[in-house]
């Protein structure tokens, strides 16, 4: 999972130089040179290859298990964070997490997909896969952050809804139909990053928002490339023609209108620098928020909707 | 080509008589009951199966004809939007899927809006084509939900819309996942000016379409046994590793399971409809009745284009048009005190 194929040259590289290093110490400056020289060609191929990642591979640093995810987010740049729990009609769902907290100063509400780091944190939290529960959460905290005028910042990072059967018994489609309509309906400002994944339905469901921005090597589709090959190329294997023609990553979505801003990672990926890559996040949303406050509760949802509407006309 | 038309000589052949206009498929097959199907009788059923009542698809002009007052109703034109936005290409072009549709259907894309009464009640309805794409939801389904809806403020007439799709056209990507929230704000637009906004669940209604627009109605009815779901159900089976039941994913499941108002056939359609607008258009009835214009409601109309204030609450119409319901309303609120103490009785 966290080895990427592309990088192989890279993780050579890398091997040697550790080698290099828990050698003994009798040639150690002569080591040290050697290190060194090692270490800027590292980072020259990684410069290289992150500068021209293909759509394929893209998609597969975005799934990177590695990468700063919800909760790092969260314990990072929110102070009091305060979870909340619960759809108050069923269960509470760890794959969508959410509650209060303060961000740069300011009460927020703020949530997001988390899929977890280690095999029984990822079962904890489903791999980031909602259930109805967790979009019915959702709901809920978008709405009383428009009761209390608190503005909504959502992370995105997901596969997609999870395809389970009491997920559709308990209304997978409905649960995400209303989440749309709710981030349509509140009248504060809502701000969504994507940091992973965003895996379609189960994406849009809380990034129906004001200002929708993404991470440099992040991917938002309508469909995983692997479903999309499976069904127009009738093979899975095809997932990387998939990939590129979905036009699913961030440079394409911004090219296309469909989000309002990329914010770049550091170089060889969020996987690599969590807290550099959540400072550069932070600073995105901060400049966000000063621009969307204070805000005409009326105007934000038409300009919401205006926003929207305007999507794929010429 | 037969042995009559090849072999029998031309004024002979006139005697017998060509018959040109035989369809090639006289027959059918149903796909629940086998049960053969005369293509004259299952037409006048309206597409539903005379052995076992399976619904099969119907097409959209036969729908909108027997769902109608008198079978009359007016297109309206979808607008023209910037077509293969993203070059899509797979083992096809995109580009010739769209074209070879479009020769199929003589449509320009899956969706069809049109405007007319039903039980004289003002209706638009926007029914989706399973036959163009599998009534995939792409731009240019997105923009005619929202002329739909438009359309429909504009009349001041309820919204009916009718899924028939897999989902949303993965041939344009994430534009096409953008058609989620545009048909939300589309219907939205329907619902603000406090006009019934229903949907008519069809076979099948799965992925972005259940997921948007078609999830969010004032009220839902489904066609018997469509079905209605967000994941497909193989990649369900593959996920949690079960066989599920046959009626999983089945309209009548969606009504088990709290998804749906009603589970009508096709032939009550039309007079469900026509009790449910007669039921919930108030309203514009009040209005109507009391400008007499013959069911213009222009005024109605122009008085909420003005704004919210007074001439446009319900209340404020029952006043003019109908003052003994309100007087009725009055003793009802006046007995309330003494309901309520039982009511929580009840509840404990």
């Amino acid at each position: 999972m966290s080895q990427l194929e592309f990088e192989k040259p890279i993780l050579e590289l890398e091997g040697k130089i550790t080698e290099l290093r828990n050698m003994s110490g009798d040639s150690a400056l002569h080591i040290s040179d050697e290190v060194g020289k090692m270490q800027s060609k590292v980072s020259k191929l990684l410069t290289a290859t992150y500068s021209k990642l293909t759509p394929a591979q893209k998609v597969q640093v975005a799934r990177h298990g590695d990468r700063p995810h919800f909760l790092d987010y969260v314990n990072a740049m929110v102070t009091d964070f305060t979870p909340l729990a619960g759809d108050r009609n069923f269960a509470e769902d760890q794959a969508l997490l959410g509650g209060l907290g303060r961000f740069n100063g300011q009460s927020v509400v703020i949530m997001g997909h988390e899929r977890g780091h280690d095999t029984d944190t990822r079962l904890k939290h489903n791999f980031g896969m909602a259930r109805p529960e967790g979009y019915r959460k959702a709901q809920r905290l978008m709405e009383m952050a428009d009761h209390f005028q608190i503005p909504i910042i959502t992370l995105v990072d997901t596969a997609g809804a999870y395809p389970g059967r009491g997920a559709e018994e308990r209304g997978q489609a409905q649960a995400i139909a209303k989440s749309i309509e709710v981030c349509l309906n509140v009248k504060v400002p809502i701000i969504s990053v994507i940091i992973g994944e965003g895996g379609s339905g189960g994406a849009i469901a809380i990034a129906t928002a004001d200002r929708v921005y993404m991470l440099e090597h992040s991917i938002y589709s309508v469909i995983s490339p692997e479903g999309c090959a499976s069904i127009l190329w009738r093979s899975a294997a095809n997932a990387p023609d998939a990939a590129a023609a979905l036009k699913l990553t961030a440079q394409d979505m911004k090219e296309n209108k469909l989000i309002d801003g990329i914010i770049a990672e550091p170089i060889g990926g969020a996987q690599r620098h969590k807290a550099e890559t959540i400072e550069s996040v932070a600073v995105q949303l901060r400049a966000a928020l000063k621009e969307l406050t204070p805000w005409d509760p009326d105007a934000i949802k038409k300009s919401r909707a205006k926003k929207f509407l305007a999507m794929g006309r010429a | 080509m037969n042995w009559l038309t090849n072999f029998i000589r031309p004024r002979i052949r006139s005697i017998v008589g060509e018959q040109k206009d035989v369809p090639d498929n006289l027959w059918q097959k149903c796909e629940a009951c086998e049960g053969m199907l005369f293509h004259k009788e299952l037409k006048a059923n309206l597409n539903v199966c005379y052995h076992c009542g399976n619904h099969l698809a119907i097409d959209v002009k036969e729908r909108l004809a027997i769902m109608f007052d008198e079978g009359k109703y007016e297109r309206v034109p979808t607008p023209a939007v910037p077509h293969d936005p993203l070059k899509f290409k797979d083992s096809k072009k995109y580009a010739d899927r769209l074209k070879a549709s479009q020769a199929k259907t003589r449509e320009l894309d899956a969706i069809q809006i049109a405007r007319g009464t039903i039980g004289g009640q003002k209706v638009v309805i926007a029914a989706f084509d399973f036959a163009f794409m599998g009534g995939s939801m792409g731009t240019a389904v997105g923009e005619g939900i929202v002329k739909a809806a438009e359309t429909a403020v504009k009349d001041h007439a309820a919204l009916i819309v009718i899924p028939a799709s897999g989902g949303a056209r993965m041939q344009e990507g994430a534009l096409s996942l953008m058609q989620m929230p545009r048909s939300i704000v589309a219907v939205n637009m329907v619902k603000e000016e406090g006009l019934p906004y229903i949907v008519l669940l069809t076979n099948p209604t799965t992925g972005g379409v259940s997921a948007s627009f078609a999830m969010v109605g004032d009220i839902h009815l489904a066609e018997p046994g469509a079905m209605i779901g967000f994941a497909g159900r193989r990649v369900i089976e593959e996920t949690v590793r079960e066989t599920l039941p046959k009626e999983f994913q089945t309209a009548e499941y969606l009504l088990d399971h709290g998804m749906v108002d009603m589970v009508v056939k096709r032939a009550d359609i039309k007079e469900t409809l026509s009790r449910l607008l007669d039921l919930l258009m108030i309203r514009t009835k009040v209005g109507g009745a009391k400008l007499g214009n013959g069911g213009k409601n222009s005024n109605t109309a122009s008085a909420s284009k003005n704004g919210k204030p007074s001439g446009r609450g319900p209340v404020a119409l029952l006043k003019k048009a109908a003052p003994e319901i309100l007087k009725k309303k009055a003793a009802n609120a006046t007995s309330e005190p003494n309901a309520k103490p039982a009511n929580k009785i009840a509840s404990r």
